[in-house]
């Protein structure tokens, strides 16, 4: 893995999306820097799907801009993305990984090496060929990291990892996250465990129906929130 | 061929002239549906990923000529063929090769129209990964069809089927000739006009037992693919 570079930071300008008479993204401007993980928190609906995919390229803003390192330009080649329901390739484990390296253009020969150092590192070594669709969400989840991860990327969004999953699943994706913030990939992840942010944030990113309500460092986030969505967020009350 | 025996008989002596007609039936019918997967597996997977203007109207129109008249693919394929027709030079009326042509003609649509929704139903399934991982649209196409392949198998036994069960079209491209043109089909209709239903009724059996084997083959593949690629 490589160290973030000149791609950070990330901006959003004014960022909106709107579909039909629903706007999902209301003119969000937001700069996201090369640190710890950047945890974007909020209920379901309140956008943070929408913004990662429009960092990542995969949806295109109806209004504003996306800036990476000051430029104006498309999401570059290393960025990563897992889903929360990610989707396995009809192939084995081993394979999965295989075809996310090919695609990344990693060298033909350094392939299977790369494979089973991934495998180690997500914790599924052993586990090479088993077919993909047979694992559980978590080791679902954990290839869909090690197939990110075989972009290399210097900026890796993770929408939900542990949604759905045990504790026991939720710490081994958590330890991964936090070893590759530590590698000094940047880390943009969701979530809607308020738990969770607080274990691995570096700063928060407050989402609410579309809006930007807060963006601070996680410590000013939980100890003095500004609004009253983070107080209530915070205090585990319904936002609604 | 022994047209007194039982139809059991027949079946249980491996009458060599009801064998030349099975073996025939099946190179027939199988070099079609190979043919058909050429020209139907790339068509309906380049419909299932381009948007264009009339996209909707041809895929109306293909799923359509999933029931197009065999005898009207017949005639059209003889009217080609036929020596005032356009490609009459090439000699090919009345020969295996016409058959194969006329059955590529009726199967290639349904493996086209299979394929076509098959990997369109994938494709939302995968748009977004192959996206974040940047797949190219060459390689992209070509995963699809890999990892539909089990799904596509089921496109081509419906082709295959569609091919061994036919006879309007064979007959008329065909002719039915003893010995060079004589399938299956034609001979249990030719067979049964002429009263003689013990042929008839061995020949039926033999085909509903290969078209079963073949499905089975095929599902014995498919299952032994998904344990060990999913």
């Amino acid at each position: 893995m490589r160290a973030a570079t000149s791609d950070l930071p990330l901006t959003l300008v004014e960022a909106g999306i709107v579909a039909g008479d629903v706007t999902i993204l209301d003119r969000i401007t937001l700069t996201i820097t090369a640190g710890p993980p950047t945890i974007l928190i909020g209920p379901n609906g309140s956008g943070k799907t929408t913004l990662l995919r429009a960092a990542m390229g995969l949806v295109s803003l109806s209004s504003g801009r996306i800036t990476w390192g000051d430029r104006d330009a498309e999401a570059p080649a290393k960025t990563a993305i897992t889903f929360q329901r990610p989707i396995m390739l009809r192939r084995t484990v081993a394979a999965n990984l295989r075809y996310a390296l090919a695609a990344a253009n990693f060298p033909r020969a350094k392939r299977e090496e790369r494979t089973t150092e991934l495998l180690t590192l997500v914790g599924l070594d052993g586990l090479d060929d088993r077919p993909a669709r047979r694992l559980s969400g978590g080791e679902q989840q954990r290839l869909a990291l090690a197939r990110a991860l075989a972009r290399n990327p210097a900026v890796l969004f993770l929408d939900e990892p542990t949604a759905s999953l045990d504790p026991y699943t939720t710490k081994a994706i958590e330890d991964l996250v936090r070893l590759v913030s530590a590698r000094s990939v940047k880390v943009v992840m969701s979530t809607h465990d308020i738990g969770e942010a607080k274990r691995l944030a570096g700063d928060i990113v407050l989402l609410h129906r579309g809006r930007l309500i807060e963006n601070t460092p996680a410590k000013e986030f939980f100890a003095n929130p500004q609004t009253e969505e983070a107080r209530k967020f915070i205090a585990g009350e319904l936002l609604v | 061929m022994a047209s007194d025996g039982s139809a059991l008989h027949l079946v249980l002596t491996a009458d060599p002239a009801l064998f030349a007609i099975v073996r025939l039936s099946l190179l027939v019918s199988i070099s079609a549906v190979l043919f058909a997967a050429m020209i139907g597996v790339p068509a309906g997977a380049l419909l299932a990923l381009t948007r264009f203007p009339g996209r909707e109207v041809l895929i109306v129109i293909l799923n359509a000529l999933m029931g197009l008249p065999p005898v009207v693919v017949g005639l059209a394929i003889f009217l080609l063929l036929s020596r005032s027709g356009p490609l009459g030079s090439w000699g090919l009326l009345f020969t295996p090769q016409a058959m194969v042509i006329a059955q590529t003609v009726l199967v290639a649509p349904i493996i086209a129209a299979l394929t076509r929704q098959t990997i369109e139903d994938l494709w939302v399934e995968y748009r977004d990964e192959l996206a974040a991982m940047n797949v190219g649209p060459a390689r992209r196409v070509m995963t699809l069809i890999w990892d539909a392949r089990f799904s596509l198998v089921t496109a081509l036994l419906a082709g295959f089927g569609r091919a061994a069960a036919e006879v309007g079209a064979i007959i008329i491209v065909g002719g039915n000739i003893a010995g060079f043109t004589r399938t299956m089909t034609t001979a249990i209709a030719l067979e049964t006009s002429k009263g003689d239903l013990p042929l008839a009724i061995g020949l039926g059996i033999v085909l509903i037992f290969i078209v079963v084997l073949i499905n089975a083959l095929a599902w014995g593949m498919r299952r032994v693919g998904e344990r060990y690629a999913g």
